[in-house]
């Protein structure tokens, strides 16, 4: 007998703290102060789209070079001997378990103009660079915060590869390019998608990150969506909205990455 | 058949301190089915992995075709391999798992085309009877149908030598017997060499031209199946090939063995006056007469039917030898035993001796026991040669 009762606090669980306020979230997007029905909160949406397509376009580019550069880690990782790989995980894993405000502000003061980077450049004689404040400021923080969560899945997909392959690949005749091309790579994809998933939805919504590198000059989603709650701009209402239109942009764009992934998805059932 | 293929020259592999070939020597002759044979981890793995490519040994040279290949990387050697567990790509369907050598197009510089590549996945897909299977994806297909894509996969790019990992070890006896068939046939179809793997001596009895019986690192003996069976050159080889009572007995003359104090006739010679030697004599070679009129007598202390047979454990002073018979002789039974000068094989004591060739423990259940747990323990040892 599976002892299925033991689950049931997990659902309780979910039910008061995942569905309900899913639902409380669709409730206010599509209500008035005085509880009537309304669209208005939605139609209200075309102002904020420059907004959108910046938090969506940095959430990309920040994905984009979290695959970049995670990828030959992960890769490089998994063709080193057992005690590398579990120094250099826990090495990755090392800063997520320092206080996440405090990171974000050690970047501030590395991109500040005149901070670290800085300073170190002028003392090597180049131009000072401006980079706090801006978009990149913010991608910087969003790649450092979200590429642990990259690398992993890649490299747990990447690790399982049975070594067997490698040799059959080379038996029939891959050099070492072609193996990774023909094999490695695309058995690898599934770990890819879940570290996009991993790093693309975090990213979209972020918010900390784009008030203390952004300063306030990049606001994305998250900062709108905080605003309606805490800030100056309360409307909860509107901020539901926001939250709710993001939500059905971020699972669009999964079902879409799931429905691309779906060959792959068997590869990882090995 | 006479000429050469590949040859191995001293080849010598440690890993660790632990000496894993020792002083390999070996010659593979053209369109031959060679097996090489023995416990795991005596070193067959590693001795294909040699010839594969995928390891390079320490000392000692690889020729192909009387060219040294030591530094040659497998996916240059006109060898394809069949791997223990398969090795399919589970990223691709049948089709391009077969089509995988092809499109690498190594043998010649350029692209073979699509029609070319299709007419040959299907020739393949043919000969190894999976035809309309090419859509399938590998993970749904059952443990003898990955191995036919495996063999398909591994024969399409034409290699002169087809290297096999015990590729039936993961099957159950019945399709083991029709693949052993089948790979038979199949060589016979393509024409070309085999170097086989396994531990299983049946398996090897019944497929091959020769057979290389390792143990330790060291080749015991190379030879036909008969000569193996007839002739073992050791009491290693004798109780890895079959059954076999091995006794210690002494030399009285050329034709002359002693054992237990009584002389029998045998056809071996050559011997020292008075050596002590290893007397083997298989367990269908004994014939048993009323006791009292064989040379030696002794007491049946189990039986064991076997269907064609019966396996009997007969006590001659306190030694334990197993005979075959098709006579029932219940337990208690005083026997006598003759032996045919054709049913004793003669033998050098060497460093096995002693060690195999009594039955006082027999009993089918311990034998099985015994060897998967032999098998499990060196699997890993394998596998470290494997990843290193």
């Amino acid at each position: 007998m599976k002892p299925k009762y033991l689950a049931i606090p997990y659902i309780v669980w979910m039910g008061i703290f995942v569905a309900a306020p899913v639902l409380i979230v669709v409730f206010y997007a599509f209500t008035t102060a005085d509880g009537g029905l309304t669209l208005s909160n939605i139609s209200e949406m075309g102002r904020f789209l420059p907004i959108f397509v910046r938090s969506f376009e940095l959430a990309f580019v920040s994905t984009i070079i979290c695959i970049v550069i995670g990828y030959p880690v992960a890769y490089i990782l998994s063709r080193e001997g057992a005690r590398v790989q579990r120094l250099i995980i826990m090495l990755i894993m090392l800063p997520m378990w320092m206080n996440f405000l405090l990171r974000t502000y050690a970047w501030m003061s590395i991109l500040e103009n005149t901070g670290l980077l800085n300073s170190l450049l002028t003392a090597l004689g180049l131009p000072a660079l401006q980079i706090i404040n801006t978009p990149s400021a913010v991608v910087i923080g969003m790649v450092y915060n979200f590429l642990p969560f990259m690398i992993l899945p890649i490299y747990s997909v990447i690790v399982k590869i049975d070594k067997s392959l490698y040799e059959a690949a080379q038996d029939l005749g891959a050099d070492t390019v072609s193996v990774f091309r023909k094999v490695v790579f695309p058995i690898s994809l599934p770990g890819v998608l879940s570290g996009v998933m991993m790093v693309f939805v975090p990213a979209v919504s972020t918010f900390v990150i784009s008030q203390l590198l952004g300063g306030g000059m990049v606001m994305m989603l998250g900062d709108l969506i905080d605003m309606q709650f805490l800030g100056s701009a309360y409307n909860p209402r509107l901020g539901s909205a926001i939250a709710l239109v993001m939500m059905i942009i971020v699972i669009l764009f999964m079902y879409v990455m799931n429905r691309f992934g779906e060959g792959e998805e068997k590869a990882v059932g090995l | 058949m006479a000429k050469e293929l590949i040859r191995l020259s001293g080849c010598n592999v440690a890993f660790d301190g632990d000496i894993i070939l020792d002083n390999i020597n070996l010659c593979v002759k053209d369109k031959e089915f060679l097996t090489l044979l023995g416990p795991s981890g005596c070193g067959k793995t590693t001795t294909l992995r040699i010839i594969g490519g995928f390891l390079k040994p320490d000392s000692g040279d690889v020729y192909f075709d009387k060219v040294r290949i030591n530094d040659v990387p497998p996916h240059k050697r006109l060898v394809n391999t069949i791997f223990q567990k398969y090795a399919l790509f589970t990223h691709l369907n049948v089709f391009e798992n077969v089509a995988f050598g092809l499109r690498l197009a190594r043998t010649q510089n350029k692209k073979i085309d699509k029609h070319e590549i299709s007419r040959r996945v299907f020739e393949m897909l043919d000969l190894v009877s999976l035809k309309g299977f090419e859509k399938r994806d590998v993970a749904s297909l059952s443990g003898g149908q990955q191995q036919r894509v495996a063999i398909a996969r591994a024969l399409v790019n034409k290699p002169k030598v087809l290297l096999l990992d015990e590729p039936l070890g993961a099957l159950d006896m019945r399709l083991r017997k029709d693949m052993q068939n089948e790979l038979k046939q199949i060589r016979q179809a393509m024409g070309i060499t085999f170097i086989y793997v396994t531990h299983d001596q049946e398996e090897a009895l019944a497929m091959s031209d020769s057979v290389v019986v390792m143990e330790g690192g060291v080749i015991q003996q190379v030879g036909t199946p008969e000569d193996i069976y007839n002739e073992p050159s050791n009491a290693f080889v004798a109780d890895f090939i079959g059954e076999s009572n091995i006794v210690d007995g002494i030399m009285r003359s050329d034709g002359v063995v002693e054992i237990f104090g009584r002389k029998f006739k045998c056809l071996d010679g050559g011997f020292d006056p008075l050596e002590p030697v290893d007397v083997v004599i298989r367990p269908e070679d004994i014939d048993i007469v009323s006791s009292g009129k064989g040379k030696l007598t002794g007491t049946v202390t189990g039986v064991t039917f076997r269907g064609v047979m019966y396996d009997i454990i007969v006590d001659f002073h306190g030694f334990k030898w197993l005979i075959q018979t098709t006579d029932l002789c219940p337990v208690g039974t005083e026997i006598g035993i003759q032996i045919d000068p054709d049913g004793i094989h003669i033998m050098k004591k060497s460093r096995f001796s002693g060690m195999y060739g009594d039955y006082s423990s027999y009993s089918a259940e311990y034998d099985d026991i015994g060897d998967a747990e032999l098998e499990h323990e060196t699997d890993d040892k394998d596998s470290i040669t494997r990843n290193a």
